[in-house]
């Protein structure tokens, strides 16, 4: 099956990346030179590549999180050259294609840098804040079993859709890192608008808004200061739009718990 | 010689699983709390049966290799998802749902669970619209559905071309919610390395911390595995780069019988390969097929040209032709034989010959781009990034790929394993399928497996065991499970080899491919049988793994799954070489028609194939479970 094409034309690079042993070890830039890129390899690919050669040096290769390797795990996590997932527009890193590089490039690789994702080694952070905000409220309760057919509650198309536009979330996290205050406020406006826009989750809502920016405050997030970085380089484009609807729905919330209390909404919904 | 007893309840087939519901054992809600319950894996199966089995009141503790269980393998699904809702009032029903799946496996499930499969896929619909899955909807604010191959109903729900994000989002958020409630107990980038098997019945498993390297012991009264499938033992193919067989392959030597390995599924629709450094294939949705046309050219000598400079005369739109009445939506079997054939022909497209055309211009021209846009716009875009062509102007490209495994660990009706206390959900067991899986059935089942079967079953199996597998982890089976892990991570750390792990998954891959692959003869299955332990004692001898044991160390991670590949790769051609007829995904050339179809041996092979362990070097012990059909006939499967 591995038939080699016609060769294209071949180039080189350099690669700057960030390494860094361990959570508590000091990490620095080291450069290692790429030659023979093909501009058909995806970035990663050229990560396995030189990580080869490293390995085969006896050196100790590069960690980095990758998966599925076609944008929709949200597993991959590099800050390239400044921005994170690259220079590519709606893409994750795994979608970067070396034919966006030119020969003789110094390609700077970081991993994604918030206060909230702390480094595990080199290019690998550890997300887990965004599961903890999920658990906080990011469902609708229905217990297996319990759920009407399927067609006895319709969704007007446009709500379905728009609601899909927030679910395409990937929870990668470049949201976070692009963001000079390292909000998550994206990322939470993403699942609060999907819920909400279901009448499946209306009565929930309340509920949900509060306890998932509760958990998100707390995990040591920044604010929003509507810079919109963070949609500027969600791989799913995402739009910034959903944090004003967050935000609405968040006020409502507030303002409808002073009349009449949200039980359990810090506990993780009522079950 | 294990015991394979299906269980298969008796009765007329309609009535078999609602009977069995009524007849197994129930543990009552006060006891439920004492047992515990390991689930591996928080893919569509894992993360459904994590947060069921919570929601029941069991203790659950589930451990992921991912950073997150979001994360898992069933997250690229892309197409759809099966149900036998009927509302497009197009014939649909159960017992269709039921024939087709069983047809589509070329007659090598049971009938029960193919059954039981087709009745609870209506229940998964309600239950992931009831989550707040984003299904794609009609005007009317009812649910849109799409066909896919093997059905001549329109049965698929979807969501865009993201359907798996979004139906394992909603387990996730069913998962979620229980960890947040503290029924379940979460372990992230934990993998499990060993199965731990205590008088007999399965008690626990040992896990690495792919974070810190920490090993440690977790006992429980029954554990359920839901790891996913084997297709990376091919190195290429569709799956995720991490998706691995280390879970199901170690219960297997500790002697769980895995069956039917040599059920392989490759996929028609994917992306061809452009180099040596590739690390995976990209699966172009199977949905497509229900708007492109798959064409090559009738002249070899038109194969290098533009497509756009082939006459519409000089097309050879072969699935039409060969299959009129499933045409482009022929099985993806079928569909991936044709186009080897047509490559074989010298008719294949590409720089390197491999490769078909996917063609929309005609959906173009009947619906408009938009609409084409609106149904497939993120496949043509990922089609785009990979190949830098554009789809909307000339034709996709496309290839075969390996894609799913219908094989994987036997269970029995309930889902439990010949191992007592070992349960195996979703991609990971053998059990529906038969030896093909039709598009959009596998989500479906991962979900019939945790929502609607293991919550009912696995009470039968815990309702005759105490509660208490805590005090178990000072047992010796847990330190020697305990120091079989340690012992296998100082060897890969201090050979002193020269080669990267890598070096071994890519030859091992072409080894597959080239003899276990789309078409499998004796000869090449030989050949293969010989060259996989030579490459295994070139591996132990010469892997070079850099690193220690006690930091993340991703060589280390790969050199354990790859070890287990090289030995799993053996076993699957060797099962494929048992395996004396085509069927399914097993394509025997020595056994097909004269036009090239599979040519079964139901007197001979109506069975399943279940491998049992005997022991380092030793050749394992073929058990079978002969296959009883009693409400369908074995026919040949014709898609003309
Ligand atoms: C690209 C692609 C598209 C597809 N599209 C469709 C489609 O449209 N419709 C359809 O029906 N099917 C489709 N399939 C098939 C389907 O997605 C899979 O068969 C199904 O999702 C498998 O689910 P699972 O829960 O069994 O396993 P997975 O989703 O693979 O989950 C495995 C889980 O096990 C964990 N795990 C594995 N090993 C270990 C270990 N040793 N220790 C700890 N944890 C472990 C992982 O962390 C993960 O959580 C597609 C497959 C691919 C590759």
């Amino acid at each position: 099956m591995v038939a080699e094409k016609p060769s294209k034309k071949l180039f080189s690079v350099t690669l700057r990346v960030w390494r860094q042993p361990g959570p508590a070890a000091p990490g620095k830039f080291v450069e290692y030179p790429a030659a023979n890129v093909n501009p058909d390899m995806s970035f990663l690919e050229l990560l396995d590549v030189v990580n080869d050669g490293l390995t085969v040096k006896g050196e100790e290769p590069i960690a980095f999180a990758h998966d599925c390797r076609e944008g929709i795990c949200g597993t991959c996590s590099c800050t390239i050259n400044g921005k994170p997932h690259g220079p590519g527009h709606g893409i994750a890193t795994c979608q970067l294609y070396m034919r966006s590089f030119q020969d003789g490039d110094v390609i700077v690789v970081e991993p994604f840098r918030a206060k909230a994702f702390p480094i595990q080694r080199d290019l690998v952070t550890d997300r887990a804040a965004f599961d903890k905000i999920q658990q906080a409220g990011g469902f609708i309760s229905v217990r297996t079993g319990a759920a009407p057919d399927a067609n006895s509650i319709p969704v007007p198309k446009e709500d379905a859709d728009l609601a899909m536009d927030a679910a395409a979330c990937i929870g990668c996290g470049a949201c976070v890192a692009a963001c000079k205050n390292a909000s998550a406020m994206l990322f939470v406006a993403a699942k609060v608008s999907h819920l909400g826009l279901m009448p499946q989750g209306q009565p929930e809502r309340d509920r949900r808004v509060l306890a998932m920016v509760q958990t998100m405050d707390a995990a040591g997030f920044g604010n929003c200061t509507n810079q919109y970085e963070c949609s500027a380089v969600c791989p799913k484009n995402i739009t910034h739009d959903f944090i004003a609807r967050l935000n609405r729905d968040y006020a409502k919330a507030l303002f409808r718990t002073r009349f009449k209390p949200v039980s359990g909404a810090a506990a993780g919904g009522a079950g | 010689m294990a015991k394979l007893e299906s269980k298969t309840p008796a009765g007329p087939l309609a009535d078999k699983w609602q009977r069995h519901k009524t007849e197994i054992k129930l543990v009552n809600p006060a006891n439920k709390r004492k047992y515990e319950i390991i689930v591996v894996g928080a893919g569509l199966a894992g993360s459904s049966a994590a947060a069921t089995l919570a929601e029941l009141g069991y203790r659950v503790k589930n451990f992921v290799f991912h950073d997150s269980p979001r994360r898992a393998h069933s997250i690229a699904a892309q197409g759809g998802i099966n149900a036998a809702k009927n509302y497009q009032n197009d014939g649909d029903s159960v017992h269709r749902l039921f024939y087709d799946t069983l047809k589509g496996g070329d007659y090598r499930a049971r009938e029960a669970n193919v059954h039981r499969l087709a009745e609870v896929s209506v229940n998964i619909i309600d239950q992931c619209a009831a989550q707040g899955v984003p299904f794609a909807r009609e005007y009317g604010g009812l649910l849109a559905n799409r066909s896919f191959g093997g059905a001549q109903v329109s049965r698929t729900f979807y969501a865009r071309g993201q359907t798996g994000q979004q139906l394992l989002l909603g387990a996730y958020s069913a998962l979620s919610r229980m960890v947040g409630q503290g029924g379940v107990e979460l372990h992230t980038n934990s993998e499990m390395l060993d199965l731990v098997v205590v008088d007999g019945h399965a008690k626990g498993i040992i896990v690495r911390d792919l974070i810190t390297g920490a090993i440690t012991r977790h006992s429980a009264d029954a554990v359920v595995l839901a790891t996913g499938g084997y297709g990376n033992v091919f190195n290429l193919s569709t799956y995720a780069r991490q998706s691995n067989a280390t879970a199901i392959w170690r219960a297997y030597k500790r002697g769980a019988c895995l069956a039917n390995p040599c059920y392989t599924q490759i996929h028609p629709t994917c992306i061809p390969v452009s180099g040596d450094y590739q690390s995976k294939l990209t699966l172009m949705s199977e949905s497509l097929r229900n708007d492109g046309r798959i064409w090559v050219p009738k002249k070899k000598e038109d194969a290098k040209k533009n497509p756009a400079d082939i006459a519409e005369a000089d097309r050879d739109y072969y699935l039409e032709r060969i299959y009129p009445s499933f045409g482009n939506l022929a099985p993806r079997d079928v569909s991936s034989r044709a186009a080897m054939r047509m490559c074989e022909e010298g008719r294949g497209v590409g720089e390197t010959g491999l490769g078909v055309y996917l063609d929309f211009s005609d959906a173009i021209k009947r619906l408009g781009e938009p609409a084409v846009r609106e149904r497939y716009g993120n496949l043509f875009d990922i089609y785009h990034e990979i190949t830098a062509e554009n789809a909307y102007q000339t034709p996709m490209r496309i290839f075969p790929a390996v894609h799913y495994t219908m094989g994987g660990l036997w269970v029995d009706y309930n889902l439990m394993s010949n191992i007592p206390g070992l349960f195996v959900l979703g991609e990971a067991n053998f059990s529906d399928h038969g030896a093909n899986r039709l598009g959009a059935s596998a989500l479906m089942q991962g979900l019939a497996d945790g929502y609607f079967v293991i919550p009912y079953t696995i009470g039968d199996y815990l309702a005759g065991q105490k509660p208490g597998a805590k005090t178990l982890t000072d047992r010796a089976e847990f330190t020697q499970a305990e120091q079989n892990v340690t012992a296998m991570t100082q060897r890969f750390l201090s050979n002193k080899g020269k080669q990267p792990v890598s070096h071994y998954h890519k030859r091992l891959g072409k080894i597959m491919w080239e003899h276990c692959g789309m078409a499998r003869t004796r000869a090449g299955l030989e050949a293969a049988l010989q060259k996989i332990p030579a490459l295994r004692a070139e591996f132990w001898a010469d892997v070079l793994v850099p690193g220690s044991a006690d930091t993340l160390n991703q060589s280390l991670e790969q050199a354990g799954r790859v070890a287990d590949f090289i030995e799993l790769g053996e076993l699957l051609c060797r099962d494929a070489l048992t395996r004396e007829e085509s069927c399914g995904g097993h394509f025997r050339e020595e056994y097909q028609h004269p036009d090239g179809e599979c040519k079964r041996d139901d007197e001979k092979f109506g069975h399943v194939a279940a491998w049992e362990y005997q022991g380092e070097g030793q050749t394992p012990l073929r058990n079978t479970e002969p296959l009883n059909y009693e409400f369908t006939k074995m026919s040949v499967r014709s898609y003309k």
